[in-house]
């Protein structure tokens, strides 16, 4: 591959895929119509793959020569999917099942008529083209600039995106020092959650000396809730590629790994169909772009293990042991895979690589605040309307991921806490709203900027058992290296325990607190360190809610079961005997038409009498 | 003792050759021993003792090593699985829309817990991480199909589903 061809795939695909790029008909095309389906993840599990078949078959068998129909990476609003978008009118239909795709053939392709009932609506009622859509409006596409746009399995729909001109760049008019003060002068930093400044972090494994080094990707992405990582490998997965090849021209390393979670096979797929066709056009392997830079790229596969995700325990896993972290130093600059330097950085962090060296530092340390440079991507979930991927420039506030972006809370309840940054983070209650996401602003609050998890939680979640399940999390996926993690998180969870079950003494509250910052304090890595955050967080926000439980007996949400108390309203019961019928613990008892009454020492609290009863005469309290 | 599985092994010849190769191909690998494990578990659908012991052989890593690292990560299992393998999620945003007592249903209609395997070994059930589409939380799987927006109610339709094909 010399720079002549790839220029003219890049021109010669433009012609196939330009009119994504913008709203407009561009002339010269060699399509009118872009039909564009979601294949990532979230939209594959309903049946996307089929609508895009289906929608080919329909376009073939109609002769609609100048209609393209592709795959792409995840658009973001997911929970609209399975999603379609028709290009450059930028019609944007969603939740599409393959039987409606002969509707959007004849009605949309052929007849130029939009199919009203599949249109996306928007928060203010009206269906509008995707550039208009309001929760796009705030984002700004960085790391995810591809991601719904071109094929992830196509190289050159990549290439036409200036994709390997960076590679390129670095490989034939930049030197090695050049790469990385780049990178350090775009203030990227590390997007797996710590926030290390990227550019330092290639110096140091850049000066360490070995006569090996590697660059490793951390596709490990275990927090619960979030999907960033994933998506930009289904969406975009040459941008790692590309990025890592970068990587390891700065810093002198020849090989590479990408550890990915298992659980991701579609990422997987995508991502060793990334690295097969970058190896087929020479951008892989001996003598890239006839430089004597070689460089190749392997997958590593995880096997269901959160602490891998720290970044000694992830290189003690390549290396086929029990993934168990090391203490630092020496850090994996100095002695890191193999014990080789080594260079480790995030999936999304290698997203912006590219395209800051393609167009310098300014590009990229224009936008964002004073200290965090650059955009995040956020995995929204949990009680929130637009369920979904959304990037941001940092700095924008958390009422305006909530509200703006992600559509506020459904079914009119009142938003009541986020929580950032997975089993590591916090809480921010929703008096904080205001606060600018970057990781000073979030480390401040005793939250973290964690990989880009945002779960958003409404008034019938119970932060005490917001708390409880974090802290389950942790118990289950501390290695067990070191005492304060694996006992201390367990005596911590065992304590929320009591406190859910209302048997907690306000001293054990203390006791609590004292165990956390021990735990903290003690734990050798990032797990154990950050693993009291949630319970901390809660604590210093919601206190109340722990003293309701605590001190009343009491769970204001309604949600810890040896609190709740399910009884039945003798006036609205008809005595139907349904639910003592579904009762699985025989606990109702009653005579036909008469009100039935429910045993509280034989109740499960499992909620299925309420869920059966048709007069509504069941209630928790 | 090695904690295992009582079913009893019934790994066919073809079956130890196809690892046999495949080790000896990843033998002069850095690194070996999980990709080896990897294939192992997609051959036999679990790694059971007899298959731990032919890994330690061939790629010269000691039995406790392979067990360590078996029991380490939560993907390798030690159980055979079911012919309809069932996955409730419980990461976060499924745990917030109520995925919890789903998994209790589950565990009342089948009587098993998380990690085994009914006795007819139709079922097996486990309680999984975020399997990544939130947007349809709470979100069960059985082999490839997958339930979104389900309530505990829908579960026991979903199984007599699977127990009728059988």
């Amino acid at each position: 591959m010399d720079i002549k061809q790839l220029e003219q795939i890049k021109d010669t695909t433009f012609k196939n895929v330009g009119n994504r790029f913008t709203h407009a008909q561009l002339d010269g095309m060699n399509f009118d119509r872009q039909v564009l389906v979601c294949c990532s993840t979230g939209c594959s599990s309903e049946s996307s793959q089929k609508i895009r078949e289906r929608l080919a078959k329909l376009v073939e068998e109609k002769g609609l020569k100048r209609v393209h129909v592709g795959g792409t990476g995840c658009f973001g609003l997911c929970a609209a999917g399975p999603v379609v978008v028709v290009y450059p009118d930028g019609t944007f239909y969603s939740h599409v099942k393959p039987e409606d795709a002969d509707e959007i053939v004849e009605s949309h392709l052929v007849n130029n008529v939009e199919v009203q009932r599949l249109l996306y609506v928007d928060a203010d009622g009206k269906t509008k083209p995707i550039n208009e859509i309001e929760s796009y409006c705030k984002q700004m596409r960085h790391a995810l600039r591809n991601c719904g746009v071109i094929d992830p399995e196509n190289i050159d729909e990549y290439i036409a995106r200036e994709g390997y001109f960076a590679l390129y760049k670095a490989l034939t008019q930049m030197t090695r020092d050049e790469v990385v003060d780049v990178v350090t002068e775009s203030g990227l930093r590390g997007r797996g959650g710590a926030g290390f400044l990227t550019g330092r972090k290639w110096k140091f494994t850049k000066d360490a000396t070995g006569d090996k080094k590697y660059v490793c990707c951390n596709a490990d992405e275990g927090d619960p809730g979030a999907f960033m990582d994933r998506s930009v490998l289904e969406g975009d997965p040459h941008c790692v590629v590309e990025a890592m090849a970068i990587a390891a021209y700065a810093v002198g390393a020849d090989q590479g790994y990408v550890y990915v979670r298992a659980e991701y096979p579609i990422a997987v797929e995508r991502l060793q169909k990334a690295i097969d066709q970058a190896r087929a056009y020479g951008l892989l392997g001996n003598n890239i772009f006839g430089t004597d830079f070689c460089f190749d790229l392997e997958i590593r596969l995880g096997a269901g293990a959160f602490v891998c995700g720290e970044e000694t325990a992830l290189m003690t896993s390549i290396e086929g042991h029990r993934g168990e972290p090391r203490p630092r130093p020496p850090f994996p600059a100095q002695k890191g895979l193999f014990g080789k330097p080594t260079l480790l950085n995030n999936v999304e962090t290698y997203a912006n690589v590219a395209q800051i060296v393609l167009h310098g530092a300014e590009s990229y340390n224009t936008i964002g605040t004073e200290r965090s440079k650059g955009t995040k991507v956020f995995a929204l979930g949990g009680k929130i309307n637009n369920t979904g991927l959304v990037e941001i420039p940092m700095g924008t506030s958390l009422k305006e991921i909530i509200y703006d972006i992600g559509g506020g809370i459904p079914n009119g309840k009142a938003f009541k806490a986020a929580q950032t940054g997975g089993p590591s983070g916090g809480c921010i209650p929703a008096s904080l709203q205001d606060i600018p996401i970057d990781y000073e602003s979030l480390s401040a609050i005793g939250s973290m900027m964690g990989s880009g998890g945002l779960i958003v939680l409404d008034e019938d979640n119970c932060m005490v058992d917001i708390a409880k399940f974090y802290l389950q999390f942790t118990v289950d996926e501390s290695c067990g290296k070191c005492t304060p993690c694996r006992i201390g998180t367990r005596r911590l969870y065992e304590m929320l325990c009591k406190v859910t079950e209302g048997k907690a003494t306000l001293e054990d509250l203390d006791k609590m607190e004292e165990l956390c910052y021990y735990i903290k304090d003690n734990s050798l890595c990032g797990l154990g360190q950050s693993a009291p955050n949630p319970v901390l967080s809660t604590l210093k926000y919601f206190r109340e809610e722990y003293l309701a439980h605590v001190v009343e007996h009491r769970c204001p949400a309604g949600v810890c079961k040896s609190l709740l108390k399910y009884v039945i309203d003798a006036e609205k019961c008809k005595g139907c005997t349904l639910c003592a019928r579904n009762c699985p613990a025989n606990a109702i008892s009653g005579t036909v038409k008469q009100p039935h009454q429910i045993d509280a020492d034989k109740c499960l609290k499992c909620g299925i009498c309420a869920s059966k009863c048709r007069f509504g005469a069941i209630s928790k309290m | 003792m090695m904690k295992g599985s009582n079913l009893p092994f019934n790994g066919t010849t073809e079956q130890e050759a196809q690892l046999r190769q495949k080790l000896n191909e990843l033998r002069s690998k850095d690194g070996a021993l999980m990709p080896a494990m990897q294939f192992a578990q997609e051959l036999y659908g679990y790694l059971p003792y007899e298959v731990q012991l032919i890994i330690s052989e061939e790629l010269g890593v000691s039995l406790s090593d392979v067990y360590g690292v078996a029991t380490f990560y939560s993907q390798f299992s030690l159980y055979p699985k079911g012919k309809y393998r069932i996955g409730i999620c419980l990461g976060t945003a499924c745990y917030v829309k109520g995925s919890q007592d789903i998994y209790d249903r589950l565990q009342q209609l089948l009587g098993i817990k998380s990690g085994e395997c009914t006795a007819d070994r139709l079922f097996s059930l486990d309680a999984t991480r975020c399997v990544g589409c939130c947007g349809m939380s709470p979100v069960m799987t059985v082999n490839d199909d997958v339930y979104g927006r389900i309530k505990p109610d829908d579960v026991e339709g979903i199984l007599a589903k699977y127990r009728e094909r059988g």
